[in-house]
């Protein structure tokens, strides 16, 4: 990687790092959100670096939907403890068995992962939570403070947000209010790869191309396993393919690729033409402001 | 030297500036096709024949409804020279506190013109601001030449009247680039109509702008934002200040002073995300050890002992009232925050408030309503250490945040 590339990286990770020491500093119980994709992973090691040679100040919350391919899981587990971190596991399945929340029809768990996150923040009363939301992933999310405020029902309101000037971040929040911490917010799906790759970040294998089983569904490539089963008419082969997301193993595609290195994975994002929520989550294509909707009622 | 450029976008609602961004991602080819895709749809099903580029930009419901910008939107575009971080911000007044939020981290304030409409309240009122909060570049895009017949009288008529409202803003580097946004031509490419004009494209010109300088690097200024302590066996007598050098640089073997306490020690050592460091300085964080056990917490400021910021309870400040549902007034007090210290602050006096169209003084002013900018003292329950904002944004700068709704009310300037 060139010296420029570097400074760049350097910029991004200082500003990250900044940010996770203000909320450490000035929040009483903050929480890093951690789902096991490439994201999280960035965000955990910006973390053990802001507080070295301390510990990290305080936990890593997953909320599982149950529906994580394996392997991300057991990923995930190994990563945190490594960090050596405390994890808080949120359980999709755990609240439709309490009846929290109901299992959607259409198999989709995205929606209800809000109301379980909800209830398990304010379960372990945390008042600032970690997210990994970059704002070139989406437009509603390209609105988003740093510091974004929510009310007591954990919502977003968009025309109503805190100036957010020079970085005098405002974490100030009354009881049952918090904020949610966006440490990326200005890198780029780019930038991700090029720091995975600078700083020899561990990432689960999915994220590099390999040839699996898949079946293409409207042009998205889903890999056939216990989550996607091939219905009558549908057909698979084997494909070279990577993820470039992580989210649910029924939702999430992978797209044709022959980057089997970082390396090789960073040439391509610098070639490649659609947003990675665009080409593969089935998740995200519901409408022009699905995402917007989703973070009113709390999502991230 | 750094290569992220923080560009904040100004101008009237409906001068063009959703669009120009759309257009620089899109001829940068920063865009993605299912970005475009979706705008594209958008435009056809509202019935328009060519892809409206500023639906990239626009994503809010509201926005999309009422086919304006309310909040700040954030673009990254990247050319192999350079990675730029866009601040898109509504021209509406209703929204200028969004301007200050943009203008604050910028780098560069580009500034919207419609050709046809010359210089407005708003362009005034952003310049005003951009010079302000001390953005060191200014680039002024005269917008929507094509509807003009590309008339380099009609852009030399909006460069004059803009240059004689600048000159009062001691507006350091200031350019003007004719553009269209709406068929691309010298946003990227120079294309052919505007033949006249021998000057960089504007991407060009956001390329090789030359930004290290516009950092101080003489007063060095480290605010101590959170002790590093790890108490465990193998890093047991281990204690560093972590924070960003805000200005300045700070090297092992230098003498600091910590404030306000005011004892001295050395630098034994740097630690920092790149590991060990002999010096640090802006952007950088940073772990300071010192060479003595003294008790130095957030808050605290790192300095040299021979250059010292001032120490004061007394600020005499410019602000901007954010908050439409308060006004600033003598004799209330709220929450500040300056660099990594919140205290309570009392207004004492409103000196006056600035007309942005005129620059005039109303010295009868007594209280500051939103959007309005004007000239207040404070009264701090501790001392703060500070610089004018106009040498060191990071010293000079704060925040007032309302102690019952805990909204930020002002973006502040320390003269
Ligand atoms: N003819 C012409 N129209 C433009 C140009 N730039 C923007 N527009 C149009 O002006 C209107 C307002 O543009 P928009 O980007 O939303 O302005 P904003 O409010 O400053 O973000 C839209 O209808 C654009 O298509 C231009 O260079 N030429
Ligand atoms: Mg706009």
């Amino acid at each position: 990687m060139s010296m420029h590339e570097l400074s760049q990286l350097r910029e991004l990770e200082a500003e990250s790092i900044y940010i996770f020491r203000e909320v450490a500093a000035e929040m009483q119980r903050p929480c890093l959100l951690f789902s096991g994709g490439k994201d999280s992973l960035v965000m955990l090691h910006l973390a053990q670096k802001a507080f070295a040679p301390a510990p990290i100040p305080f936990p890593v919350m997953h909320v599982d939907t149950g529906l994580n391919f394996p392997d991300v899981i057991e990923f995930r587990d190994r990563a945190i403890e490594r960090a050596g971190a405390r994890l808080i596991v949120a359980s999709v399945p755990d609240a439709i068995e309490r009846g929290l929340v109901t299992e959607p029809a259409d198999g989709s768990r995205n929606r209800i992962q809000t109301p379980v996150l909800l209830a398990a923040a304010e379960e372990h009363g945390f008042d600032a939570l970690f997210g990994g939301a970059r704002r070139d992933e989406e437009k509603a999310r390209a609105k988003e403070r740093i510091f974004s405020f929510r009310d007591d029902f954990g919502q977003w309101d968009p025309k109503n947000q805190r100036p957010e000037i020079w970085e005098l971040y405002n974490g100030r929040v009354a009881p049952g209010e918090s904020i949610r911490v966006f440490p990326l917010s200005n890198w780029t799906e780019l930038a991700i790869w090029e720091y995975i790759g600078a700083e020899g970040v561990e990432i689960p294998a999915r994220y590099l191309a390999a040839e699996r089983e898949v079946v293409d569904r409207r042009g998205m490539l889903f890999e056939v396993n216990d989550f996607v089963t091939l219905t009558d008419d549908e057909t698979s082969a084997p494909r070279r393919v990577r993820y470039r997301t992580m989210g649910d193993a029924n939702l999430t595609a992978a797209v044709e690729s022959d980057a089997d290195t970082v390396e090789k994975v960073i040439r391509e994002i610098a070639e490649v033409r659609l947003t990675e929520r665009g080409a593969t989550r089935g998740d995200d294509r519901v409408s022009e402001t699905s995402m917007e909707d989703r973070k009113k009622e709390g999502y991230f | 030297m750094t290569d992220l450029l923080r560009v904040a976008t100004a101008g009237s609602v409906d001068d063009g500036k959703s669009t120009l961004i759309g257009r620089l991602l899109f001829d940068s080819k920063t865009l993605f096709t299912d970005q475009l895709e979706a705008a594209d749809r958008v435009s056809k099903q509202r019935g328009s024949e060519t892809t409206d580029l500023a639906l990239v930009t626009d994503g809010l419901r509201a926005e999309r409804e009422q086919g304006i910008t309310i909040d700040v939107a954030y673009r990254y575009v990247a050319t192999p020279k350079r990675k730029f971080v866009i601040a898109d911000t509504p021209g509406h007044p209703q929204y200028t506190r969004n301007m200050v939020t943009g203008a604050s981290t910028a780098n560069v304030a580009m500034i919207l013109i419609d050709v046809r409409k010359g210089v407005t309240e708003q362009s005034r009122r952003h310049a005003f601001l951009a010079t302000l909060l001390g953005v060191p570049h200014l680039v002024v895009c005269v917008n929507k030449m094509d509807l003009v017949d590309w008339s380099e009288e009609a852009f030399e008529a909006v460069r004059t009247e803009f240059s004689q409202f600048a000159r009062r803003l001691r507006a350091k580097d200031l350019t003007f680039i004719p553009v269209s946004a709406l068929t691309g031509e010298n946003v990227v490419d120079h294309g052919v109509n505007l033949d006249w004009y021998d000057g960089p494209t504007l991407l060009h010109h956001l390329e090789r702008l030359y930004v290290a300088s516009d950092r101080n690097l003489v007063d060095t200024r480290f605010p101590v934002q959170y002790v590093i302590r790890p108490r465990s066996s193998e890093h047991h007598d281990y204690r560093g200040y972590a924070g960003s050098i805000a200005s300045g640089s700070l090297r092992v073997g230098d003498k600091v002073m910590v404030l306000p306490s005011g004892f001295e020690s050395t630098v034994v050592g740097i630690d920092s995300p790149e590991g060990p460091l002999q010096e640090t300085f802006p952007p950088q964080v940073a772990t300071i050890l010192l060479e003595d056990d003294i008790d130095i917490s957030r808050g605290d400021m790192l300095v040299r002992p021979g250059n010292k910021p001032i120490v004061t309870q007394e600020l005499d400040a410019t602000v901007c009232w954010m908050d439409e549902t308060s006004a600033l007034q003598p004799g209330r007090t709220y929450a500040i925050k300056h660099t990594t210290r919140w205290a309570r602050a009392r207004v004492r006096d409103v000196a006056y408030r600035v007309d942005v169209n005129t620059l005039h003084r109303d010295e009868q002013a007594t209280t500051l309503e939103l959007n309005d900018i004007g000239r207040i003292t404070l009264r701090t329950t501790q001392p703060l250490l500070t610089d004018a904002y106009l040498s060191n944004r990071a010293t000079g700068a704060f925040i007032l945040v309302d102690e019952t709704t805990n909204r930020t009310v002002a973006a502040g300037m320390i003269r």
